[in-house]
């Protein structure tokens, strides 16, 4: 089920800066991408949410996730150029379900009894001045997006909980698929998201694990 | 759901009963074309709420955690040999005109098998007998042309996304849990891309009802309306 990452050095471009455990994880994660690819991405998110926490501290980390998204697309919307017609409405879906997710995640922190973290503050250099660049990091986020959730979901314990990662992750995964679409690129690059196995990706992410 | 009322039962006497958990096993490893609709019902009941809770408690008792994850992955290999299945008939029909249509079709197909080779693996892994490929009929759909099997792909790629949606939180092994996961974001993908090509759009307006995210959330589907999706397709 393994395969060979590539790296997804496009990730480097995104800059999250926060101090709350979500946003170091979600550093990781991002770092993880850039250097082994987005496979590696649910191995990585795994290990390290299973180091401690429980459910609200795996809610934190796809809010945190899903705060990423919510601005990317915000901003393409309000700076992106040369976007036509179909992918500006297409970006606009996408916008409004992850600000959905967002909504959704903290009132479920909140009604477990957790904080929602806050927003990090998050850059995306310059690729909104470019169709290309911004479709082609889309592409990565989504997929990493999906890695990321697959990875954090085992360590879920509440059934609810669980099937609420899971009918959020189906929409990253549909999102994934049409902007993939959009790139001219195969809907599933794979028969298995995010199937790295788990040995390979530990010793590329060892240091990111200690932060 | 008239289901919840059987299963938490005949979960608790699987668990506690070896004979019964034999005969269980066995049933669900023996099923063959015929018992296809069989081990559809029978494999997994109540498909919603307390499911991951009752599979902790039943995590307690190994076998039992084991047994019941055994049935969800011959569930899931089931639906996934009918898809399988599908796209080889579709492909091989020469139906499919369209090139980049037909690679699409190629592609995923090949994912549906190597989903079947993953789950089969994982069923022996466990100690358990994968469920025997049910004998299908797509003629109809074939014989319909491009666009109604594009249609029922379609169709059978979102039913299968909200059949694994629906079992995930029921899983014991977080493996296994793991696996049906990067499986089910598959299904997702391929979903979508048919809904796209089938011009549902994202939220696949049509006659998808209850399979397709109708905003931001993916419903699961219950294993009742899976099999009502997908019977039409078995052949007895």
């Amino acid at each position: 089920m393994s395969r060979t990452p590539t790296p997804a050095p496009q990730l480097e471009a995104v800059a999250v800066e926060g101090l709350s455990r979500g946003a170091f994880l979600l550093r990781g994660a991002l770092a993880t991408g850039a250097v082994l690819g987005g496979s590696a991405v649910g191995p990585f998110v795994r290990r390290a949410l299973a180091q401690e926490g429980g459910d609200v501290d795996v809610l934190n980390f796809a809010l945190t996730l899903e705060y990423l998204e919510a601005t990317f697309y915000s901003r393409a919307i309000r700076e992106g150029r040369g976007l036509g017609a179909d992918t500006r409405r297409l970006v606009r879906e996408i916008h409004d379900n992850e600000v959905a997710h967002v909504d959704a995640l903290r009132g479920t922190i909140k009604q477990l009894g957790g904080r929602p973290v806050d927003a990090p503050k998050v850059g995306f250099g310059d690729v909104f001045t470019n169709r290309r660049r911004f479709v082609g990091l889309a592409q990565t986020l989504e997929d990493t997006g999906v890695s990321a959730y697959n990875g954090a979901a085992p360590q879920i314990r509440s059934s609810e909980v669980l099937a609420a990662a899971g009918s959020i992750v189906q929409v990253e995964a549909r999102h994934a698929a049409l902007i993939r679409l959009l790139n001219g690129e195969t809907p599933a690059p794979s028969a298995f998201d995010a199937a790295l196995a788990e040995k390979n990706v530990l010793d590329a992410v060892t240091p990111f694990l200690k932060s | 759901m008239p289901e919840t009322d059987t299963q938490p039962g005949a979960l608790r006497e699987l668990q506690a009963d070896a004979g019964t958990r034999k005969r269980f096993l066995k049933m669900i490893g023996g099923a063959g074309a015929a018992g296809a609709l069989a081990l559809l019902a029978a494999a997994c009941g109540g498909d919603d709420s307390t499911g991951r809770r009752a599979a902790e408690g039943a995590a307690k008792t190994p076998m039992g955690g084991v047994g019941n994850d055994l049935a969800i992955l011959n569930y899931a290999l089931t639906l996934e040999y009918v898809e399988a299945d599908f796209y080889d008939q579709a492909v091989r029909s020469g139906q499919i005109t369209d090139r980049a249509v037909a690679d699409l079709a190629k592609r995923i197909g090949e994912a549906e098998h190597a989903h079947v080779d993953a789950i089969t693996a994982t069923v022996k892994k466990l100690g358990g007998t994968p469920a025997r490929r049910p004998a299908t009929r797509f003629d109809d759909v074939i014989a319909g042309g491009p666009a109604r099997i594009l249609r029922t792909a379609a169709i059978v790629e979102n039913v299968g996304a909200a059949a694994y949606l629906a079992q995930a939180p029921r899983i014991t092994s977080a493996e296994i849990l793991a696996a049906a996961l990067s499986i089910h974001s598959v299904e997702a993908r391929h979903a979508a891309a048919l809904n796209q090509l089938t011009g549902r759009g994202f939220s696949g307006d049509g006659p998808l009802d209850g399979s397709v995210p109708t905003g931001a959330f993916a419903s699961p589907l219950p294993m009742s309306r899976v099999l009502d999706e997908v019977k039409p397709f078995l052949a007895s």
